[in-house]
């Protein structure tokens, strides 16, 4: 059985759109996308002591490496970059082009995705990659269960909560709920290094170079302004008085 | 311009979300069809069409029932094909997210999401959204139709009064092998008990932070002392450390009290969507970049263990308890 998840290589900190090109500031730190960690401990927990191999991969800036190499010293056995000038600046299906080729070549029988990248907070790349894949997809997995040849899935909606079955090979993209990340061990963080990671050009995976990147993007972003900032709002560090503090301002507001 | 709106519905209700958007299709202006997609639709195009759809796609069919996308992908594939249209509207849900992205993949079109607003500028559709945790106001558009576009829940009022007899068209699709993949093999459907947190002048609203289930009476002290409710975020309701009925934001409630508390929230824009719209929003966070505080108007950063007990003391106190 082979388990391949989806991660992101994200801005560290709050993000930042540069003015000048209009697209996502990546000069500064990055780090594994935090609902990605749940879908590797996911692919993780669902390995077990068993033989399965978990494969994360990831589109992204020659930097990627880094996300990828903690997904390696959480327990993943391999990682795929898939890394390429020509690939920066892909919009929603430009991505899912680029994933879905490298994703093929994988032929996994269990595709996991995060939650949201919480850079772009799209949560939704999962259903663009199934469709090009010709998968059964299921989101916001709140818990998943192997059984066999299939899986089940509960997943929460804005009227309850459904349980969805599907026999494999399935994407599912999981909740942040459904685990607590482990932290990566001194072993696993030694041991990542000597694992398998291969870095990609567009060229080896069979993808054009129309159809990723800007040019094989269909969206565009026009143009940027400022939001209003919310006038008045105030912020303390805990002293020790902070419940005083919340008590005063609430009196004020004539909320007590 | 003709453009198709995707109608939700549950049961035979249809979701406020989509006729909000089918309403800003028809100010918009052009050719506005709508498209229904189940089991027991057809008996609600006649209400779609007030929302001003001209046209009403109706594809009818038991195996439609279940609220999967796929086959709903495959459904509105062959109506923007064979009717040409050229802007695919939908309203923010769990479902309607997993067919706009399906769809932009299978008719290799372009899809700008989260937006607040489409208007027309020189010609051409501009759309308005905000970004990275609303820091940015951006203007997005399309290279090339057809333009698929996803609204953020709340983003118009559905107003009726907009058409007249519409045009019923009934659509028959042969299912994709992939889209009947997925099956619905149980529901637990929420049921409305007791006073709805809907009407709560106070709520406080506990996150992850609060540590551990058992944590939540943190939570409950301190709405009790200031006469209010109790809310949560998905994560803890999908933890099922609290009642889903509690939940706030895009696929739980959404809520406008007068006090909002929230803590160990970290303020994703699917929750602040639920509660931005609160008079007076207090926020405690050990962490002091969490994006709660960018919308909060009282912000505290430091422990809600230590901080909330002593906070409902003060506040027992203060009311002579
Ligand atoms: C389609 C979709 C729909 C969604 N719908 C909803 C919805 O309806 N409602 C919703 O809420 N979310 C929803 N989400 C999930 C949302 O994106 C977030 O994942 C979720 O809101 C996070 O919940 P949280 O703030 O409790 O947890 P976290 O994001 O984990 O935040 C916990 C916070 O607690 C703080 N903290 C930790 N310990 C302490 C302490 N001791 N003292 C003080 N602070 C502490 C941390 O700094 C952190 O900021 C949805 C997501 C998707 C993709
Ligand atoms: N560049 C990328 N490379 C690999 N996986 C990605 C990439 N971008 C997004 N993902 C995956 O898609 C999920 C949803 O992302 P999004 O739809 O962008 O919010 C993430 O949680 C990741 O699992």
């Amino acid at each position: 059985m082979k388990i391949a998840v989806c991660v992101k290589h994200v801005p560290e900190g709050s993000a930042r759109l540069d003015p000048g090109s209009m697209r996502l500031d990546r000069s500064g730190e990055g780090t594994l996308n935090r609902f990605d960690a749940n879908a590797v401990e996911e692919a993780l927990r669902i390995k077990g002591d068993g033989d399965a191999e978990v494969v994360v991969l990831s589109m992204g800036p020659e930097r990627a490496t880094e996300s990828l190499r903690k997904a390696l010293a959480m327990g993943a056995d391999r990682a795929v970059l898939i890394s390429d000038a020509g690939a920066s600046g892909s919009d929603l299906v430009a991505t899912s082009r680029v994933l879905a080729k490298a994703l093929e070549r994988e032929a996994a029988d269990l595709v996991l995705f995060g939650q949201q990248a919480s850079d772009g907070d799209g949560a939704m790349l999962w259903a663009a990659v199934a469709e090009r894949l010709r998968l059964p997809v299921i989101s916001q997995a709140a818990d998943v269960t192997l059984d066999g040849g299939s899986v089940r899935v509960k997943r929460q909606t804005e009227f309850g909560y459904d349980v969805i079955e599907a026999a494999l090979p399935v994407v599912v993209a999981v909740s942040d709920a459904i685990n607590e990340p482990r932290y990566p061990s001194l072993k696993g963080i030694m041991g990542a290094k000597k694992k398998p990671q291969d870095v990609l050009s567009l060229a080896e995976i069979g993808i054009d170079a129309a159809e990723a990147g800007a040019a094989g993007s269909l969206t565009e972003v026009l143009a940027l302004s400022a939001p209003p900032g919310r006038g008045g709002s105030q912020k303390i560090e805990d002293d020790g008085n902070a419940a005083q503090a919340i008590v005063d301002f609430l009196a004020e507001k004539r909320l007590i | 311009m003709s453009t198709l709106v995707f109608v939700e519905h549950h049961g035979s209700e249809l979701q406020k979300g989509s006729l909000g958007v089918l309403t800003k299709a028809h100010t918009l202006g052009g050719d506005v069809a709508a498209v229904l997609v189940g089991h027991g639709v057809r008996a609600l195009a006649a209400e779609v069409a007030t929302y001003g759809a001209k046209t009403v796609y109706v594809a009818e069919d038991d195996t439609l029932e279940p609220p999967l996308p796929q086959a709903r992908v495959d459904v509105l594939a062959k109506v923007v094909r064979d009717g040409g249209y050229e802007t695919v509207l939908f309203a923010n849900s769990v479902l309607a997210a997993d067919i706009a992205a399906g769809l932009a993949a299978r008719l290799e079109a372009g899809l700008n999401w989260d937006l607040a607003d489409v208007v027309m500028q020189d010609g051409a559709l501009v759309g308005k959204r905000a970004a990275l945790q609303d820091s940015v106001y951006v203007d997005v558009g399309w290279r090339s139709t057809p333009r698929i576009a996803l609204f953020r829940a709340g983003s118009f009022d559905a107003v009726p009064g907009g058409g007249g007899e519409p045009k019923v068209v009934d659509v028959a699709v042969e299912l994709e092998e992939h889209s009947r993949g997925a099956k619905v093999v149980g529901q637990e459907l929420e049921e409305s008990t007791g006073p709805s947190i809907e009407d709560a002048d106070v709520i406080v609203a506990g996150g992850r932070g609060l540590g551990a289930p058992e944590n939540f009476t943190l939570a409950e002290d301190l709405a009790r002392a200031l006469g209010g409710a109790v809310g949560a975020t998905r994560a803890v309701v999908d933890a099922g450390w609290y009642p889903y009925a509690a939940q706030i934001g895009q696929t739980g409630k959404t809520v406008s009290p007068k006090l909002y508390v929230a803590l160990g929230i970290s303020g994703a824009i699917q929750h602040k969507v639920g509660m931005q719209s609160s008079n007076v929003i207090v926020a405690i966070n050990k962490d002091a970049n969490a994006p709660i505080f960018e919308f909060s108007d009282f912000g505290v950063v430091g422990d809600v263990h230590a901080i909330v007990p002593k906070l409902t003391e003060l506040v027992k106190q203060r009311k002579g308890e």
